[in-house]
């Protein structure tokens, strides 16, 4: 696998969401509006990047039978660097992510991918392939908080579309912002990621 | 010692403010396990189980050391290791002391460390504040604890009730598996958000 292939995998391909499904607990609770979920995707990608490139430089160095407690006292040092950097610099966005900064620690994309890749790969490949998982999970928090947000408020990124062409009366439905409406966007993208690989399948057999 | 507050955490923790149907805590096990509601029951035991002990000790440990010492800005990390040093040394007890409750609960053990509702509900017993500005205290702490794992396990139980009747559902074929119950979750969830009218503090 090249670079470019390690790099943009984890777009679409290899989606930690949207394919994978892990991560789910952030992707549903803070995609109430796009500035959320986009600071989240930037948060978590920040800490995967910083936890993958120490992982990868100490591999050498940790023990087999105690490396999951080591990559999650580095997960847990970085998530604090973040919680503390954004309290200091961005509060408003720290204020409205609130208990799920900390809970990047719990974030299953963020371990996996110590284990999975960074502790056997190069520094480099491992940065690499952070940062792509990085924007592949946020890729698919602006997705689903996109979705939400216009029919939650009938707004995206913070600006009334409908207002702004002149259509009134559009106010969306508060229940996409609340939780079943999070759950139902989740059902609804992920039915239409299979709906997409069946019709594939099927394709290519039927060639 | 307040018992109405005691009432009030444990309405507003297994209804109004359900772990998984209204904070989206601890998905991953509600989507991962719910397929049979025996597994359901025994990861919801181990939940309720780990939540109790994991309030008790982190509200010790943030008392004792990491206020008396001013060292609150650690507290991410002290947790996440009190909890996943927590699970293991259960794990070990159960399987020497009590091995027919190993059989039954021990798989889900280890599945509990990144359960984000554990390390969840640590956090909030610690954040969680009374409309005087007085924190939980030692026992409300528990109790959060227990009760949210209470919430948790009647989520999980719905959902493997529900999933064990759409094995013989006609489903759409793109809609099989994991996206109809995320819909079915959605459903429940909305039949949660009428509890969320009640006023009880």
């Amino acid at each position: 696998m090249n670079k470019l292939q390690n790099f943009t995998k984890g777009f679409f391909k290899e989606n930690p969401v949207l394919v994978l499904a892990l991560g789910l607990c952030p992707s549903l609770a803070v995609t109430t509006s796009i500035e959320n979920g986009l600071g989240m995707g930037m948060a978590s990608t920040a800490v995967l990047v910083g936890s993958s490139t120490l992982v990868s430089m100490l591999k050498k160095y940790i023990p087999g039978s105690i490396r999951i407690p080591i990559f999650i006292v580095i997960i847990a040092t970085f998530v604090t660097l973040i919680d503390l950097t954004l309290q200091a610099f961005i509060p408003s966005l720290s204020e409205s992510l609130g208990l799920f900064i900390p809970l990047i620690v719990v974030n299953c994309i963020i371990l996996g991918r110590a284990e999975a890749f960074a502790s056997k790969k190069s520094v480099l490949d491992s940065i690499i392939d952070a940062i792509g998982m990085g924007i592949g999970f946020t890729i698919a928090l602006v997705l689903i908080s996109a979705v939400r947000e216009f029919a939650g408020t009938g707004a995206l990124y913070g600006y009334p579309l409908f207002q702004l062409m002149g259509i009134e009366g559009f106010k969306g439905s508060i229940l996409m912002i609340l939780p079943p409406g999070g759950f139902l966007t989740m059902g609804l993208i992920l039915g239409f990621m299979q709906w997409n690989k069946v019709r594939k399948a099927k394709n290519t057999g039927g060639k | 010692m307040d018992f109405s507050h005691l009432v009030v955490i444990a309405v507003s923790s297994i209804f109004i403010n359900n772990f998984v149907l209204g904070r989206f805590l601890g998905i991953c096990p509600f989507i991962g396990v719910s397929k049979k509601i025996d597994s359901a029951l025994g990861m919801g035991m181990a939940v309720i189980f780990v939540m109790t002990l994991a309030s008790v000790v982190t509200y010790l440990i943030q008392t004792f050391v990491l206020v008396r010492f001013e060292l609150q800005y650690l507290q991410t990390i002290a947790f996440i290791l009190v909890i996943a040093s927590l699970v293991q040394f259960i794990e070990m007890f159960m399987k020497k002391n009590m091995p027919a409750l190993y059989q039954s609960l021990g798989v889900f053990l280890p599945l509990i460390t990144t359960n984000c509702a554990v390390l969840g509900v640590a956090i909030l017993n610690i954040d969680a504040t009374w409309a005087d500005g007085s924190h939980y205290n030692f026992i409300e702490s528990t109790w959060n604890g227990f009760t949210a794992g209470i919430g948790f396990t009647i989520a999980l139980l719905l959902m493997a009730g529900i999933r064990e009747r759409l094995e013989l559902a006609d489903i759409p074929e793109s809609m099989k598996g994991t996206p109809i119950t995320f819909i079915s979750a959605s459903l429940i969830a909305m039949a949660f958000l009428g509890f969320s009218g009640m006023s009880i503090m």
